[in-house]
């Protein structure tokens, strides 16, 4: 019997966000990368909400951008709408969220997969991991791995040999999708699931879980009455995803959003259905998203809510689709039609596609290094919804970061990790593979201690550095945002020794615009942090401005105004930082540590944390064991 | 390296005649400078040699001087935490020791972690590696008792008020997290929620205040071995409380249950200090308030670190005292024959055999089968009479041999919670300030839950809970959030 065998550098399984990314990248790097797909017309598919970003996870988008990922690009486009969220707060909660043309989406993103070199695409399930026995024989790694990985092998018996694999598989692992008392046993939109890898994982002792999500019906539009609705527009300016696109390509004719709410005959038709719902009668298993509640979840959780918002958005610009946001739900078909009906504005409605919940297997991410590298099978490495994540921007970021660790291991070179002052990828992935998940991990800015320093705006100044190292930032780019990091440095500094006296005309000047007078000379910068005073408002005391880009202003005006928190922020990062460069060797036999807690021993050897910080954020270990720790290590070091 | 400077008390904390505060770290020298006097009033530390020892005061504001003592400055690395070390030879007395070292962390240092001391001087190798594991134990032992004690010591209604306030903070967090989350759905301008802030942060910065008052009166926490008299109405409870205390605090009368609610008095007994509780007497009633007081009673016992159990030896032992005998089963207990003077009915053997009549009854219960009451209670069973001050001088003699022997223990960590707390608190109080600072300055709402989760971990040290994904659960919990 002839069989298929081939050889590739890498394997990526799945070509959803996160495997688009982690493809890209390995082969751009130069590595032979291979990316199955149940099915090629489904690369980049978008099967719920149809936009990028919002809040933190526009920061996620940025980051890929610096970092050399597609997804900002991709989505600067194919996007139809786009808003700056929060503009009004400070600039670190500021979020960029567009709206995309899904199937533009998909196309644009297959055409920079297909055109890209070294990558080949195939429509295959795989099966089966390939894995021989492996004991680490040099010094310098300790690693604790004890298998390897060698290929892999899809339903039809090919065989593919490889270096590393990226398992990037979404929902469709043994995906089970409910309507109500109709279950299919598919992935998204009606889509083959993956039924066979499962088994494989478990073979190979990697620990699975059962995560559910869900997502709305959508409605055919020339069935909705938009005048009972509130009109929702995009920005007048535009600013684009990608440090990449010029601001002026993105200047498009927007389409705009529809704001309408439940009300209590939707309550009411709901709390009548409960039993109904697969989710209250027990029949899904799944843990779902807290942050992402299905309208029979929210009815009940916060019944003393009288109504909640709904957002109708286009799917596209070639389709009277529109995704019906803030009503996914798993109930029968006949309950959701009367359920949509009672909102206004669709009570004439046609849906196109009913709403169901969707459970899939994944996996608990202790299981990985925060390289997003299995800890106990070298070469195999995972990122997105398979991590137990959701979103597709949360999915982009581990990709990516998977997608460039497999190269970074192949090329024998320094894998990298984020931390959590460095990216929100950073705190993505600490928060993975560190603190107990049990529902899909969503970012939020929340989440992110040190946000202030982490902001979109700055992905650029932070990240570049590192994707240019990695090798996919071209020099020519990292230059550039050197460049603008010496021009932000000297505004600052300018601003800062630019001295403005007490004289007659600058006095009238502040009055006149509500700001107090000055009893000494102030420099520019210290009037800068005057609430009501600007960069702009104060050029007329600063004749000797230089002409600057609007982006260095923008940096320098944010470093200057809230340089106070800044400080203050960086000082607890150094903190921070000193517990993360105490490395904890992978090797280490914690049950020798007999003056540690049960339970901070129990927990310590089932995450094997990398450093010292990282064991400190671990739920159940305590400062003294962290203490315990310090003084076992410093014994262990002689 | 460069550490932060520390400070606790090194000697035990009982009223000895010398009590020693060490302080290590960088700035140690300098900080104990800012608060030591030379003969002359002058400020000399710094110019010291490294080990040697110096005679003079430590003054608090204006000048004016706290105690004479002795101040030793031993130089990194020969000292016992390899750091720039000062030892500070005092009074002893509990008060002294604790003034003293509140005047060094106003100077800048911070109160040492349990161990903390240890674990430096092995870190920067002044501990042989044999002795590591030694090391580790201390953290390991220091850690939970201190946490223990902490959570046992302070007082209901100041945990209380702590866990509330945090539950605000993190309310208010929640709010403004779900609002920048989810822009589209919650509008914190249009509620004009500054100043609603404003005014919640100056109500929680005040409640703080109080408990920061109260920290420097030393009102937290709960101090001394607890101690807990029982016994049946009338066995002379009350007399031996007055005994203790030396003036007439409860009221003594001959009728039964007069002592219906538990007093309480703060005795010291060759320095040693106890809180004790008086509590009524333990019988079945049907008299409410009464009922009331013995409840509380059993609650005491379940917290004491010592219980008196009082008996009339006039009277023969009956159900109550079986019930009393069941309540303080594994507890530090001296038993008084009280009544002496006279006629006697109960002896020692009477309670050796209701003790053991009592385990045998409850096999299950929490007592170790095999300790037998006679070996429990050996020397621990004293005849008194409080009336004729006999025996008293045997009691008090037991009472501290229990303490010296280490059967009960007399927690000094006590006072250094007490410190730490006092720390956290402040802490607390200033991140509000800042939030009030961000407010007042008209920062953006996202600026002001960077110092309101600063009070909020703080605030958590207190009650020994770690901030982890609070916030996201109370987002979850409060807000009905998502697509």
């Amino acid at each position: 019997m002839t069989e298929i065998r081939e050889q590739y550098d890498v394997c990526v399984v799945g070509a959803g966000h996160a495997g688009c990314e982690a493809a890209l990248a390995c082969a751009r790097l130069g590595l032979e990368t291979i990316m199955f797909t149940v099915s090629v017309d489904s690369i980049a598919l978008m099967p719920c909400n149809p936009n990028v970003g919002g809040t933190s996870k526009g920061h996620l988008v940025r980051e890929i951008d610096a970092l050399g990922g597609e997804m900002g690009k991709n989505i600067d486009k194919t996007f139809i709408q786009s808003k700056m969220l929060n503009k009004s707060k400070g600039p670190a909660v500021h979020s960029l969220r567009a709206q995309a043309d899904k199937a533009e989406y998909s196309r644009e993103m297959r055409k920079v997969l297909e055109n890209q070199e070294h990558l080949t695409i195939k429509q295959a399930e795989v099966c089966e991991l390939i894995t021989e026995a492996y004991e680490d024989s040099s010094e310098k790694e300790n690693s604790i791995a004890t298998k390897r990985i060698t290929g892999v092998k899809t339903y039809t018996g090919a065989l593919y040999e490889c270096k590393a694999v990226i398992l990037c598989t979404g929902t469709y692992l043994k995906a089970r999708c409910l309507c109500g008392e109709a279950i299919t046993y598919t992935g998204p939109n009606g889509l083959q699931p993956a039924n066979h890898l499962t088994d494989s994982l478990i073979g190979l002792g990697v620990e699975m879980r059962r995560f559910k999500t869900g997502t709305p019906a959508r409605m055919d539009g020339r069935t909705i009455d938009y005048s009972k609705m509130e009109e929702q527009f995009g920005d007048e300016k535009v600013i684009p995803f990608s440090f990449l696109t010029d601001p002026e390509n993105v200047q498009i004719d927007q389409v705009s959003c529809w704001l309408t709410y439940t009300n209590e005959k939707t309550h009411d038709i709901i709390k009548a259905n409960l039993d109904r719902s697969p989710i209250y009668a027990g029949i899904i298993e799944g843990t779902g998203p807290r942050y992402c509640p299905s309208i029979e979840d929210k009815v009940v959780k916060f019944a003393d809510k009288e109504r909640h918002q709904v957002f109708i958005e286009p799917e596209g610009k070639h389709t009277h689709e529109m995704y019906v946001g803030g009503m996914s739900s798993s109930l029968p078909e006949d309950v959701q039609l009367a359920m949509y009906r009672t909102v206004p504005g669709l009570e004439n409605c046609k849906i196109v596609r009913n709403a169901y919940a969707i459970e899939y297997d994944c996996i608990n991410p202790r299981q990985l290094y925060p390289t997003l590298e299995f800890k106990d099978i070298k070469g195999l490495f995972s990122g997105g919804q398979f991590n137990g994540s959701s979103g597709y921007e949360e999915a982009a970021a581990q990709g990516l970061i998977a997608g460039i660790n497999a190269a970074m291991e192949i090329l024998n070179k320094e894998m990298i990790v984020l931390d959590r002052s460095q990216a929100y990828i950073g705190v993505l992935i600490d928060d993975l593979v560190t603190k107990e998940n049990y529902e899909p991990y969503r970012m939020m800015t929340s989440r992110a201690e040190y946000r202030l320093l982490l902001r979109q705006d700055n992905a650029d100044l932070r990240l570049r550095k590192i994707g240019y190292q990695v090798g996919l930032v071209s020099k020519e780019i990292y230059e550039e945002t050197l460049h603008k990091q010496e021009l932000i440095n000297q505004e600052i500094e300018r601003l800062k020794s630019t001295m403005i006296g007490a004289a007659k005309e600058n006095q009238q000047f502040l009055t006149a615009h509500e700001s107090s007078t000055l009893k000494t000379a102030a420099s520019l910068a210290e009037l800068m942090c005057r609430p009501e005073l600007t960069y702009d408002i104060l050029s007329a005391l600063d004749p000797k401005r230089p002409l600057l880009p609007a982006d260095v202003i923008e940096q320098t005006e944010i470093e200057i105004k809230y340089e106070g928190y800044i400080i203050r922020q960086q000082r607890q990062v150094e903190q921070y930082k000193k517990m993360e460069k105490r490395r904890i060797p992978a090797d280490l036999d914690y049950h020798e540590i007999s003056s540690l807690r049960l339970e901070a021993r129990q927990k310590l050897i089932a995450y094997k944390p990398v450093s010292v910080g990282q064991a400190s954020r671990i739920s159940g270990v305590s400062p003294a064991d962290i203490s315990v720790l310090l003084v076992y290590l410093e014994q262990y070091k002689k | 390296m460069r550490t932060d400077t520390i400070a606790a008390i090194a000697t035990a904390m009982s009223d000895s005649g010398i009590g020693i505060i060490r302080v290590s770290g960088d700035e140690s020298v300098s900080i104990v400078d800012k608060i030591y006097r030379n003969v002359k009033m002058q400020r000399t530390l710094t110019g010291y040699q490294s080990h040697t020892i110096h005679y003079g005061f430590i003054i608090e504001e204006k000048e004016t001087v706290i105690d004479e003592v002795m101040v030793s400055v031993m130089k990194a690395p020969k000292s016992y935490t390899a750091e720039d070390t000062v030892e500070i030879n005092c009074h002893g007395g509990v008060y002294m020791m604790r003034k003293i070292l509140n005047a060094v962390v106003k100077a800048g240092a911070r109160i040492a972690e349990p161990g903390e001391f240890t674990k430096r001087a092995f870190l920067n190798g002044r501990i042989d590696l044999s002795r590591a594991e030694a090391v580790m134990d201390i953290i390991h032992a220091k850690n939970e008792f201190a946490l223990q004690s902490s959570l046992k010591q302070l007082k209901g209604s100041v945990s209380d008020t702590v866990q509330e306030i945090r539950a605000d903070i993190l309310h208010e967090i929640a709010f403004i997290e779900a609002a920048l989350d989810d822009p589209e759905h919650f509008d914190l301008e249009s509620e004009g929620y500054g100043d609603v802030l404003f005014q919640i942060v100056k109500k929680i910065a005040k409640r703080i205040r109080v408990l920061i008052d109260s920290a420097e009166n030393g009102k937290i926490l709960m101090e001394g071995i607890q101690t807990v008299i029982v016994g049946k109405p009338n066995a002379g409870k009350s007399s031996l409380l007055n005994m203790l205390v030396g003036e007439e605090r409860a009221i003594v009368t001959d009728i039964a249950g007069t002592t219906r609610d538990i007093l309480e008095e703060m005795i010291s007994i060759d320095g040693i200090l106890f809180r004790i509780l008086d509590t009524a007497g333990i019988r079945s009633t049907e008299d409410l308030v009464e009922k009331i007081g013995v409840d509380r009673a059993r609650s005491a016992v379940e917290e004491a670190d010592l219980v008196l159990y009082v008996i009339d030896s006039s009277v023969a032992l009956d159900e109550n005292d079986a019930e009393i005998l069941r309540m303080i089963a594994d507890k530090n207990t001296i038993i008084l024959l009280n009544k002496s003077d006279l006629f006697t009915v109960v002896t020692k053997n009477d309670i050796y055999a209701l003790t053991d009549k009592i385990q045998e009854y409850n096999k299950n219960s929490m007592t170790e089968p095999d300790l037998k009451a006679q070996n429990r209670y050996e020397n621990r069973i004293i005849r008194t009479s409080m009336k004729e001050q006999n025996g008293v001088a045997l009691f008090l003699k037991t009472v501290k041999e229990m303490f010296f022997h280490g059967d009960i223990i007399y927690n000094d960590e006590v006072y250094i919670t007490n410190m730490r707390h006092k720390e956290a608190l402040q802490n607390a109080y200033e991140s509000l300030m800042q939030v009030r600072k961000s407010i007042e300055d008209h920062m953006p709402e996202d600026f002001y839950t960077i110092d309101l989760m600063n009070a909020y971990a703080f605030l958590g040290t207190i009650i020994g809970e770690e901030v982890g994904d609070d916030l996201v659960n109370e987002i979850f919990s409060k807000f009905c959030m998502g697509k």
